[in-house]
């Protein structure tokens, strides 16, 4: 088992006809990724590595039975190519689009939230399940799989976790790139439920960040619902405050949001956080040992 | 993308949202003007910097200046405006060495009856805009943040309807507004929230918002930060920016598509994604150093960007070493020791170089790196990185 995606997830890509969609879906491809097809509106007839393009995403799930979809199109029009894929009843939609305008995800949150879809991202790295399925545009051949579950919200940490549990000879059941925007589809909770629920995953990574309270939350659920091992790791602990964030972001958790604030909750919640980026793999060893 | 309190109180003028009359000087004698056009008996002078703190501020040239006094006449105008212009105001948010004052901000005055704070932001845990106000008005938030968090009221909003009227109520109802004030306090407030959605602000606060004796609500300060991601769609915004607030090096990155944020330490960073270049600043703490940068390349990082990287990077004097961190992804190991070994003959190397590649094509990287000739520094992985990088200026 996985969750989200695995050997039979259909996928097309919405921005097949784009530099970056063409040249991730060959790589999908490659990977043993289903894909089935592409989205560019405009386009239909057209054969992009061999798969058929479509005009709308309606007529691509009617004709190639899609359920998934990985998402490419600029950032003005993501929004929309996001609304489009939940009113075309797609279950798993990964935006991997970069520079989405944040009240354009507001809209598109509070749709996603009442409709049948898991949408991830927008601005991550994408979906994978070793072995089985690859949605978005990580290196696959660094993944094997394997029991641990990871998610984050930045990429190449991300790669660099996956790296080092599969040097540990751990491997991955599935990675999941939650996006670095302030407001994206997925939250940790959301993952954790189903990494819980997945038999093959026996340990559970969590790569975290400063800012926001989402790590804090997280924390909380784990202590009350995640019973198998939790490893973690927050990133930006020397990242000088207020660089990124304006006063008034900072306010909005009372002083919430600082590394050693989110370490002090991770830890709380019987969580193994690694004190160093090089020490995750490890810290998923040590997670497992105390089970 | 920030902009001045002179152009935000215009822009809250055009959306109706009640602001003072003023004018922007950017000489003494226009200052002089700007108070006899007012034609009131007080006026406010204010520095114009992208930070906050200004009425607390000093001036370094003239250390009894503050970035924000009142005047009694035109001469008093000048004489605040001549101390304040050229020079460098040093306030809680700017660097130690201040910011250098390009213009003052002439505002009329107004009868004060009462104090507020309030901001809009949008709240990443309620996926939704939120409306906050303090009695606390005037002082330091982040103060009232941590010490009594209470005093913070909050309304969520949904950015398509805006903010209710009843949400306005709520909001008076604690703070203590009737009557009159709080008709004037749902004006305002209903026009700023639709102004923050209108403009794509990532933030607007407005410390003070004031009630006046006559139970108006006006804006006596506006900051607004805009959401760089909706940019496209406001292209008259983007006139609004000032490029002498930014750091030079941070303006040539974002030309180069590279995301760059000066620090103070001495180790140059150059690494390929925010979290990994984040996580490698944490590193380099963690064994005794300290980061002279964020720095992230992208997913990409082709021989050009690095070169550029480096340049950027090494135009801080500060910098002692440098340490490279590439996981190669997409971008493969040997493309990136290719460009850091064009980069590194076309820049001219004179601080120590430790690199760390991980990824496609390592090996094969490694080796290209190792028989280039260079005095390159290899590391093994993230830690080895670490120590080598901090031991080489030790």
């Amino acid at each position: 088992m996985s969750i989200l995606v695995n050997r039979d997830t259909r996928v097309i890509c919405q921005g097949i006809t784009g530099k970056a969609g063409a040249f991730h879906t060959k790589g999908c491809k490659e990977y043993g990724t289903k894909m089935v097809g592409g989205v560019t509106p405009g386009k239909s007839g057209e054969l992009v590595e061999g798969l058929p393009v479509f005009d709308t995403v309606e007529e691509a799930v009617m004709q190639t039975g899609a359920n998934a979809t990985m998402i490419f199109v600029p950032p003005a029009f993501t929004a929309d190519a996001i609304l489009e894929a939940i009113d075309a009843g797609i279950e798993v939609i990964c935006a991997i689009t970069e520079g989405v305008p944040v009240l354009d995800m507001v809209h598109v949150y509070d749709r996603v939230k009442r409709s049948k879809s898991i949408l991830i991202g927008p601005n991550c790295p994408g979906v994978i399940t070793p072995g089985e399925c690859k949605i978005g545009i990580m290196p696959g051949y660094i993944h094997n799989p394997g029991k641990v579950g990871i998610m984050s919200r930045s990429g190449t940490l991300t790669y660099e976790a996956v790296w080092q549990t599969s040097s540990l000879n751990l491997g991955q059941s599935s990675c999941i790139g939650l996006g670095g925007d302030p407001i994206v589809g997925t939250s940790y909770i959301d993952i954790f439920e189903r990494f819980q629920n997945d038999d093959q995953t026996e340990v559970i990574l969590m790569i975290g960040e400063i800012g926001g309270d989402a790590e804090e939350m997280a924390a909380e659920y784990v202590k009350n619902h995640v019973t198998k091992p939790v490893a973690a790791f927050i990133a930006g602990r020397t990242a000088p405050p207020g660089k990124r964030m304006g006063h008034a972001g900072a306010i909005i958790t009372g002083g919430k949001g600082t590394a050693a604030e989110k370490v002090k909750a991770l830890e709380a919640a019987g969580i193994v956080v690694a004190q160093s980026p090089a020490d995750m793999g490890v810290a998923v060893v040590e997670a497992l040992k105390r089970r | 993308m920030k902009i001045h309190e002179y152009q935000a109180k215009e822009l809250f003028r055009k959306a109706q949202v009640p602001v003072l009359a003023g004018f922007v000087a950017k000489t003494p004698e226009e200052a002089r003007a700007a108070f006899e056009k007012l034609g009131g008996s007080i006026a406010v002078v204010k520095a114009q910097v992208h930070a906050g703190g200004r009425g607390k501020g000093t001036v370094t040239e003239v250390p009894s200046q503050r970035g924000v006094q009142l005047v009694k006449s035109a001469e008093e105008a000048a004489t605040v405006a001549r101390n304040l212009l050229g020079n460098h105001l040093v306030t809680i948010q700017t660097a130690a060495s201040g910011a250098k004052v390009n213009q003052v901000f002439v505002e009329q005055g107004c009868k004060i009856a009462r104090e507020l704070y309030l901001a809009v932001v949008v709240d990443r845990a309620a996926q939704m805009p939120l409306l906050m106000v303090s009695s606390e008005g005037g002082v330091e938030i982040e103060k009232v943040a941590h010490e009594t968090p209470e005093k913070i009221l909050r309304e969520h909003f949904d950015p398509a309807n805006g903010l209710q009227a009843f949400q306005v109520r709520k909001l008076c109802k604690k703070l203590g507004i009737s009557g009159e004030a709080a008709k004037s306090a749902e004006f305002f407030m209903k026009k700023l929230c639709a102004l923050f959605v209108e403009l794509d602000c990532a933030m607007a606060e407005i410390n003070p918002l004031v009630i006046t004796e006559d139970n108006k609500m006006i804006a006596l300060d506006a900051k607004i930060t805009f959401d760089d991601n909706a940019m496209f769609r406001h292209s008259d915004l983007k006139e609004l920016r000032d490029l002498n607030e930014e750091e030079p090096a941070e303006i040539r990155a974002a030309n180069t598509g590279l995301s760059y944020v000066k620090l103070d330490g001495n180790i140059g960073c150059l690494v390929n994604g925010a979290g990994l270049a984040m996580a490698t600043m944490d590193i380099i703490k963690h064994h005794g150093g300290a980061p002279a940068n964020f720095l992230d390349v992208g997913g990409g990082a082709n021989t050009q960007q690095v070169t550029e990287a480096f340049r950027i990077i090494l135009s801080d004097p500060n910098v002692k070493a440098i340490l490279v961190n590439i996981f190669g992804g997409i971008a493969r190991c040997t493309t990136i020791a290719q460009a850091i070994i064009e980069a590194s003959k076309e820049v001219g190397f004179t601080v120590p170089l430790v690199v760390r590649l991980e990824g496609t094509e390592v090996n094969e990287g490694k080796k290209m790196l190792r028989e280039s000739g260079l005095a390159i520094i290899s590391a093994e992985d993230l830690t080895d990185a670490a120590k080598k990088v901090v031991a080489s200026i030790a």
